[in-house]
């Protein structure tokens, strides 16, 4: 191995390695704030890339009719509650967000040339469809049973993977799409080729991070989603309703899940299956800042794309025995150095 | 059993609020009464269910019962609309955000007003800056970095920030020296001054007697006492289980 072989290697790792970063933050924030180890993340990966793909080739994404069939599941839930509860007021408002938006979005998909849209209106488009289906997602899934034990939510996690890879595969066929590049531009940089989609991804990556820093830090919405991470009760008593920061954190989850789609999809052929290998390399790094470290899970997912891409040019039929053998000395290594400290008063 | 609490404005009036845990009853048949700008105590030793019933009243537990706040009925209490309608609860683990900041910590004080379209937090800070000078010089520090008497302070402030009608303090005097204690107190006086009515459960039974305008005794799950709390605070029964004899030292540190 030379050194550009090393060097575009190494880009790779760091761009494959950026994606993993955002789906790494997206894992512990669900984690701290819902206690669910989200499993599902790679689905809203897959579901997003190949929702652009369909509607890239001027088909109606079958999506749609997910989000339609979760809004009335929803508003079917929160009807009845109001209505359990006495606010029979509260159900036109229901019915209009939880059954009217997902309609008004099919209407768009049906009524718009897909084909002659620019990228930026099909991936907004694509956004719209996928990502309500993240609150949509708990209220009907985690919602219920949210002070369950984390052994639980972590069952009905995989569960809610399964069935989300199975409706992918009927949604999508067992074939794979690659979006187009978000810039066909390339520079050169030394020896070295960049191309324009990989200063995308970690533009973009680097852009949704601080954005996230920002909301987390700056905006009452967020300091409440870090409180309820920090201590529940308090949040309670704060009124911040817990089911609002589940709501809250799936839609930021689904939302990064489907921008990362969008980013990886001109890299890699993605299939309908693509998504869990992908979520799973964000685990993976998730695990390294130990569920609870943002810094540090980034830190692991550019690990995670360096190991990788290495791996896959050492090695190509190990790269994934490799990477995921990289939880074994981290949880050796955390175990080892951390302790646990009981919650004082 | 009614209560007596005459008060012409009641603020919360409870009545015959049961709360069991599986099949163990630990609070029966309890009723209270708070009248608007008073402080009224609840004692009693450890045990009794004097959290319990805390909790309840918020909505934190299950409860049978009936609870009217506001005059409003409230049918199975839900935390979140108990804060918007204006009660709040310093629980006794005070429950603070111990990873952010002394600021960040009272804004999310606010947070069901700010829901409710209510943008004042930044005026409501000054009021709270003002009633704790010690949380403003510690305004960018962690709540978790605070001393048991800040961290108390934290806890009532934060409450403030959502101008409840009726604070409800759980054991404000728990593990602080008897200094701050006294601080504590002098503020939750100064808290009934400005219209705030007040329901505070306490061990110390001396010094809530010495700052609450009426008082009940809970017992094993019910109330077994009440009365207006210089009367109790007088009472032979009263003072030989709660309040001892010759407590001279007691007595400085309360007033």
């Amino acid at each position: 191995m030379d050194f550009q072989i090393a060097l575009i290697l190494g880009q790779d790792g760091i761009t494959n390695g950026a994606i993993y970063a955002l789906l790494a933050l997206a894992l512990v924030l669900v984690f701290a704030v819902t206690r669910v180890i989200f499993i599902p993340q790679g689905e809203f990966v897959a579901y997003g890339a190949l929702t652009l793909a369909m509607i890239g080739n001027g088909v109606f994404p079958a999506t749609a009719w997910l989000l339609l069939g979760a809004g009335v599941a929803v508003a079917a839930l929160d009807g009845l509650g109001a209505l359990r509860a006495g606010q029979a007021r509260k159900l036109p408002s229901v019915f209009a967000v939880n059954i009217g938006y997902p309609l008004a979005v099919l209407a768009l998909l049906r009524l718009l040339p897909l084909t002659e849209l620019g990228l930026a209106v099909q991936i907004l488009l694509t956004m719209l469809v996928v990502v309500p289906l993240g609150p949509m997602m708990y209220r009907i899934v985690f919602q219920p049973i949210a002070e369950a034990t984390v052994l639980v939510l972590l069952i009905v996690s995989v569960a809610s993977h399964v069935a989300m890879v199975g409706l992918g595969l009927l949604f999508f066929g067992a074939e794979g799409y690659r979006t187009p590049p978000l810039s066909d531009a390339s520079f050169e940089v030394g020896p070295l080729t960049v191309s324009g989609q990989t200063i995308w991804v970690i533009a973009a990556s680097v852009v949704l991070i601080v954005a996230l820093a920002l909301f987390f830090g700056r905006t009452i919405y967020g300091k409440a989603l870090r409180a309820t991470a920090i201590n529940r009760n308090g949040a309670r008593l704060m009124g911040i309703p817990p089911a609002l920061a589940g709501k809250l954190t799936f839609l930021l989850a689904a939302l990064i899940g489907v921008l990362s789609g969008v980013l990886i999809s001109p890299i890699t052929t993605i299939y309908y299956d693509s998504g869990f290998l992908i979520g799973l390399k964000g685990f993976v790094a998730a695990i390294i800042g130990g569920l609870a470290s943002y810094p540090l899970a980034a830190f692991g997912a550019v690990l995670v794309g360096l190991l990788e891409s290495f791996s896959s040019f050492w090695a190509s039929a190990y790269k994934e025995v490799l990477v995921f053998t990289l939880i074994i000395p981290v949880l050796v290594w955390r175990s080892l150095t951390s302790h646990h400290v009981e919650e004082e008063e | 059993m009614a209560t007596k609490n005459l008060s012409d404005r009641p603020v919360l009036r409870v009545e015959g609020l049961c709360v069991s845990y599986g099949k163990v009853e630990a609070l029966t048949d309890a009723s209270i009464t708070v009248g608007e700008g008073q402080i009224v105590t609840v004692i009693g030793p450890n045990g009794a269910g004097k959290t319990t019933m805390l909790s309840a009243i918020m909505g934190l537990l299950p409860s049978r019962g009936r609870i009217e706040f506001d005059s409003v009925a409230m049918v199975a209490p839900e935390v979140e609309t108990m804060v918007a309608s204006g009660m709040n609860l310093v629980p006794e683990k005070r429950e603070l955000f111990g990873e952010m900041s002394v600021e960040d910590n009272l804004v999310l004080g606010a947070f069901q007003r700010y829901r409710m379209g209510l943008r004042d937090h930044a005026q409501t800070m000054e009021e709270i800056f003002a009633l704790f000078p010690r949380l403003r010089e510690r305004r960018t520090q962690m709540a978790g970095t605070l001393s048991g008497g800040e961290r108390q302070m934290l806890a009532v402030g934060r409450a403030l920030m959502a101008k409840p009608k009726l604070l409800m303090l759980d054991e404000p005097s728990l593990g602080l020296a008897p200094l701050i204690t006294r601080e504590i107190f002098r503020i939750v006086t100064q808290l009934r001054s400005r219209g705030v009515s007040i329901l505070l459960v306490e061990q110390n039974a001396r010094a809530a007697l010495q700052v609450a305008d009426y008082a009940y005794v809970l017992e094993t799950g019910g109330i077994a006492m009440e009365g207006p709390a210089s009367e109790l605070a007088g009472d032979r029964r009263v003072i030989d289980a709660y309040l001892g004899v010759g407590g001279k030292h007691q007595e400085m540190l309360a007033t």
